[in-house]
């Protein structure tokens, strides 16, 4: 019960908020929104309150039958265990913190803005949706829903033309990743007849044998599945190839970047494929694609970060890479610390999103960190909280991140094999990476002299107190979630507060080879780190001409890194171009000379002959009809004769 | 007699008729004329929806057989009679057409100045050829009904279209002209083999493997040109850029669906062998389809073409469905038809809110919309999420049980086939971008009034049924369930002893 309240609640505001945005006004709709979601967020704490300490059992809700088709069946249900109730909870909450402190952002609109409140409800509704599925389907219908969201709040400022090519970029590419999702989706009802999780669940192990036929070759079944499930996964959580619309969607309002691009929609591949672990445990060669691409995403991310100006751009990229963490987690079978690690960002990320839109919103709307600076003592709560994200992020003792971030790589050392070496090696370089870049957002914005206008250095100014304070109560979340939950979330124990939810096979789970690592190895990611830290102090603060200094030097990979690896130029080149091209070509050439070529010249033909010989052409439909009786008498009579 | 207790299925098909009767005797000035014509053809459309709603309350689920029936002999001595019937396939198709027929009088509500009278009659006897295409069960009839539909449809577009109407309509009338020959005569040949036109009769009557194939081309033919499928498609962009708002919203609503219910009516239970045969080139034609006009469709710079195209896209799905012969296939491609009849007449009403304002459906004429017609902005994202198959919306079920059918019979088609969900929403948003976001840059659009009540009155049982489809389909699939089953038994069976039919007549 508490579930759906929590699920549905966030419905409820979206539909008061966008029908009362008009008559009523901004004030109406942000009241109910925020009201609707304190009771969902209530509610989700509750409800995963109550099942952690074991008052309540794991459960289903039934609502009703949604499609069915033959032995196709699919129910709208919403699903209760550890794994929903712990996503449920944090999103309803980051929902609600970002709820309010979008009314300080966007007090400064030109144009109403209960559109944007009734957007963000209808967002958490999807997201709940997705994370309390109780099938597949609906997952997906979660799974579209908030990338809908996502494309509508990409594109809220409609004037904008990046605005707009950016929301459908997001759009497209996650279409692509879900093409491949669906056809997942479609293989697991052909393989298992069913698509609710636990029929599935329960159904692996008897199918670990079966094979598909594909590409002339025969495939494990279960592989197959969890490659294309993963490829979905991919393209919501920006990982490589498919990341590319991730960075552009920070044309949005910067609450929205926080909400949807740190904290909850890019997590949901990551949720996928924990949801899937009963499923992937059995698909060892999908978990270790799984664990490629998350290693070499938190890698190249990062270093893409390193090199950007844009401050929103900079914690994009970093998303991205974190999001590798997590999938490398998740491939090296521990998706318990994926999920650990998922909880953790969402708070020092979404701090972080809105620490960078307190700062945009100081510097009226400048977000080039080229053009910051000095900041530290004018905005001195957002540059506290800054501090606290970054240290979260970098994973320093003993903030949130540096819980969950060492987990993932002990867990990636600890397992044997070359995958997980190969994640283990790509999530230090990028601990490294990582620390670096983060220090250099806080002293680009905040340290050495101003290098804003001076109109724009007049007008900085702290954000309101609507805004500091969901900063405040992130913050000290990054602090110390990470902590608080150390030993329940993952360790040895990490089974009996997850339950049937997250499934391992045994032998397979990594805190059987973690306790192993001793000494100065455990310390290596922190150390890692510091000397990130390290290394920003110098090129920014000590010897500030080393940067400028390094990019003159290595000019071609500096560019190389500013141009983001040159993803979007090739993929320009290749599809939307390409696209393009072919629409045309296939619209000039194929519909209009070929096809129609044909009819017309014959139409053409029998005008010409016809005008001047026999009126046939009377555009009298009745004598069209009487050829037409005509015709067929003589076709039939052919017909029979020569039968 | 029936689960009525009156002929209702005449009722339905002949009323309209009536209504025209009652319109063609209006007499006075011409302002006059228009105004009643337009009130008797709204009246009479709406009875005959509000008749039409009696199916929808006695209709029994789990009959897959013919209800309603109505059998009176006509022809005795050519074994020609007047059957009427509907089952799970034909009844929701019933009820389409006579849903969009008021929609479509309404949206034509003031946009048509000159001859509305013989307009509105236009329109009550395409309503009467439609329904009786759903309802007949002789062949001979059907084929009446069916060919029927050209004239009133011919002169929609050539009489009250836009300036290249004549060309628009000719194509269209010879297009589907040449396809229908071949379907008479395969008719013919039907009759001539079996002696029997009674559709329910021929549904349990085995014919010669050999003769399959080539009565399944000559089908193929007409119903291909209907559907349409790739590469007979072309007509449809040009009719739709030349017909009125209501004509598209007809043509895209419903005589699109002819194809798709012939395939399911006759060449699925009737052609059983051909069908298996050439199911391989039914996948093809609808791949390419999907592919194809997608591609195509991104190109275009006019709405009305844009969404034919998209329709022609959506139609290769419902070719692949129908093919798989699976529960979830057919199923699909029946829930994508209807689901299409919805979204795609949405489609072309919200087109018409545009043209109806500005003469006009060149994507580059507008722009920025947003500012000044923001409820006509949502109408249109949300028939547009529709289209796409956003989950949630019709759109989703019909696609997602195609692709389920298509994976059943190999990965390659659900992939290929499902290339329109990427696709679709590259043209579908590229094009919502250009017409909606952004800002004014033409000034003629400045003084635009967002949608009046009467164009809301004509969207809102569109968004209903929209969503009611989306969220609980059930309500839909539960119609044609038991028919559906029954067609996938039939199939089945017919396989089995088809393969012996084949080998024993090599002819």
């Amino acid at each position: 019960m508490l579930t759906a309240i929590a699920v549905f609640f966030p419905l409820l505001g979206a539909a008061l908020a966008g029908l009362l945005g008009r008559p009523a006004g901004d004030r109406a709709s942000q009241v109910v929104s925020i009201l609707c979601m304190v009771i969902a967020s209530a509610a989700g704490i509750a409800a995963a309150v109550l099942l952690g300490i074991g008052a309540t059992e794991p459960g289903t809700i039934e609502i009703t039958n949604w499609i069915s088709a033959g032995t196709f069946r699919v129910s709208w249900a919403l699903r209760n265990d550890t794994l929903s109730a712990v996503m449920v909870a944090m999103v309803s909450t980051v929902s609600m913190l970002i709820h309010v402190y979008s009314v300080g952002y966007m007090a400064h609109e030109d144009r109403p803005c209960w559109r944007f409140f009734s957007y963000i409800s209808l967002f958490s509704f999807a997201m709940l949706m997705l994370v309390t599925a109780d099938n597949i389907l609906q997952l997906f219908f979660g799974w579209e829903g908030v990338g809908l969201m996502s494309y509508l709040l990409i594109g809220y400022w409609y004037y904008k033309p990046a605005a707009n090519a950016a929301a459908i970029k997001a759009f497209v590419v996650n279409r692509v990743a879900d093409l491949f999702f669906t056809v997942g989706i479609a293989l697991l009802f052909f393989q298992f007849g069913t698509l609710s999780f636990s029929d599935i669940f329960a159904a692996v192990p008897s199918h670990a044998a079966h094979h598909y036929e594909l590409f002339g070759a025969s495939l494990p079944v279960l592989e197959v599945i969890g490659v294309l499930l993963f490829i979905g996964a991919m393209g919501k959580s920006a990982q490589l190839f498919l990341h590319t619309w991730l960075p552009d969607a920070m044309e949005g309002p910067t609450p929205i970047s926080a909400l949807i691009h740190a904290a909850t929609m890019v997590t949901a591949g990551v949720f996928l494929v924990a949801r899937m672990s009963p499923l992937m445990e059995y698909a060892p060669i999908a978990l270790s694609v799984v664990a490629v691409i998350g290693g070499s995403t938190s890698f190249f991310a990062a270093t893409i970060a390193c090199a950007q100006d844009d401050i929103k751009k900079v914690i994009a990229y970093s998303t991205c890479s974190q999001l590798g963490y997590m999938f490398a987690a998740a491939g090296v079978g521990a998706f318990d610390i994926s999920i650990f690690h998922l909880i953790t960002h969402a708070f020092f990320k979404s701090l972080l999103f809105l620490g960078a839109g307190s700062v945009i919103h100081a510097m009226s709307g400048e977000q080039d960190m080229r053009r910051m600076g000095g900041l530290w003592n004018k905005i001195p709560i957002t540059y506290s909280v800054m501090w606290v994200g970054f240290l979260a992020l970098a994973g320093i003792p003993f903030f949130s991140g540096f819980y969950s971030k060492d987990a993932i790589l002990d867990a990636a050392l600890g397992t044997p094999g070359g995958v997980a070496f190969y994640a283990y090696i790509t999530g230090v370089a990028a601990a490294f990476l990582t620390a670096f870049y983060s220090w250099r957002v806080l002293f680009m914005t905040f340290h050495g002299t101003s290098r804003a206008e001076p109109h724009v250095q007049e007008h900085v100014h702290e954000s309101p107190a609507v805004m500091t304070v969901p900063l405040i109560l992130l913050a000290v979340g990054s602090a110390i979630v990470g902590y608080s939950l150390d030993g329940t979330f993952i360790g040895l124990h990490w089974q009996s507060f997850w339950g049937a939810s997250i499934v391992t096979l045994p032998g397979s789970n990594p805190f059987t080879h973690m306790e192993s690592i001793h000494g100065v190895v455990k310390w290596i990611p922190t150390l890692v780190g510091l000397a990130g830290l390290a290394t920003a102090l110098l090129f920014y603060i000590l010897v500030p001409w080393i940067p400028g200094w390094l990019a003159t030097r290595f000019r071609p990979i500096h560019v190389f890194l500013v141009k983001k690896w040159y993803f979007d130029e090739i993929y320009d080149a290749i599809f939307v171009r390409g696209a393009l091209a072919l629409a045309r070509l296939l619209w000039k050439v194929g519909d209009v000379a070929v096809i129609d070529g044909v009819p017309n010249g014959i139409a053409t033909l029998t005008t010409d002959s016809s005008g001047e010989v026999v009126k046939l052409q009377t555009g009298s439909v009745a004598q069209y009809a009487f050829a037409m009786v005509l015709g067929v008498v003589i076709l039939v009579a052919v017909f029979l004769l020569f039968r | 007699m029936n689960a009525a207790g009156f002929p209702v299925l005449s009722l339905v098909t002949w009323l309209p008729l009536v209504g025209g009767a009652i319109i063609l005797s209006i007499r006075g000035d011409a302002e006059a004329v228009a105004r009643n014509a337009r009130w008797a053809a709204l009246w009479t459309s709406l009875i005959v929806f509000g008749l039409s709603l009696v199916l929808w309350v006695k209709f029994n689920p789990s009959d897959p057989g013919f209800q309603f029936v109505e059998n009176v002999p006509w022809m005795p001595e050519y074994g020609l009679t007047y059957h009427l019937g509907v089952d799970g396939i034909s009844v929701l198709f019933v009820l389409l057409s006579t849903a969009l027929t008021p929609i479509c009088v309404l949206a034509s509500w003031e946009i048509i100045k000159y001859q509305v009278r013989e307009y509105m009659l236009a329109f009550l006897i395409l309503e009467t050829m439609m329904v009786g295409t759903f309802c007949s069960l002789d062949f001979i009839i059907f084929y009446m009904f069916f060919e029927g539909t050209l004239i009133p449809m011919y002169l929609i577009i050539g009489v009250w279209g836009g300036p290249r109407r004549i060309y628009s309509a000719f194509k269209f009338f010879l297009f589907t002209l040449a396809g229908s020959v071949l379907l008479l005569l395969a008719i013919l040949a039907v009759w001539y083999q079996t002696g029997t036109m009674d559709i329910a009769t021929l549904l349990h009557t085995k014919l010669p493997a050999s003769m399959q194939i080539w009565l399944f081309l000559a089908f193929l033919a007409s119903f291909a040109v209907k559907l349409p499928m790739w590469p007979v498609h072309t007509w449809l962009p040009d009719a739709h850029v030349e017909a009125p708002t209501a004509g598209s919203v007809m043509l895209a609503g419903v005589l699109l669906k002819f194809g798709g219910y012939g395939f399911l009516r006759f060449s699925v239970p009737l052609l059983p062998v051909a069908s298996a045969t050439l199911a391989p080139l039914m996948f093809a034609l609808g791949v390419m389809a999907v592919i194809y006009t997608s591609f195509v469709a991104l190109a275009q710079d006019d709405m009305k073409k844009l969404i034919a195209y998209s329709s022609v896209a959506h139609m290769g799905l419902v070719t692949i469905g129908t093919f798989t012969f699976n529960e979830q296939g057919l199923q699909g491609a029946m829930f994508q038809m209807l689901s299409h009849g919805v979204v795609s007449a949405a489609l072309f009403l919200c087109v018409g809110v545009l043209y109806d304002r500005l003469h006009t459906h060149e994507i580059d004429r507008f722009g920025g919309l947003i500012d000044r017609m923001p409820f006509y902005a949502l109408i249109l994202m949300f028939f547009s999420l529709a289209s796409v198959g956003l989950p949630g919306t019709s759109g989703f079920v019909g696609e997602i049980l195609v692709m389920i059918g298509a994976l059943q019979v190999n990965f390659w088609l659900a992939l290929l086939g499902g290339t329109g969900m990427i696709l679709s929403v590259g043209y579908m948003l590229y094009m919502y971008r250009r017409v909606i976001f952004g800002t004014i840059m033409h000034a003629d659009l400045k003084n635009f009034l967002d949608l009046s009540p009467r164009e809301v009155a004509v969207f809102a049982p569109l968004v209903v049924l929209t969503l009611w489809m989306g969220i609980y389909p059930a309500s839909f699939t539960s119609f044609w369930a038991a028919s559906i089953g029954q067609i996938v038994q039939n199939h089945q069976m017919a396989m089995l002893h088809g393969v012996h039919l084949a080998g024993m007549l090599p002819r």
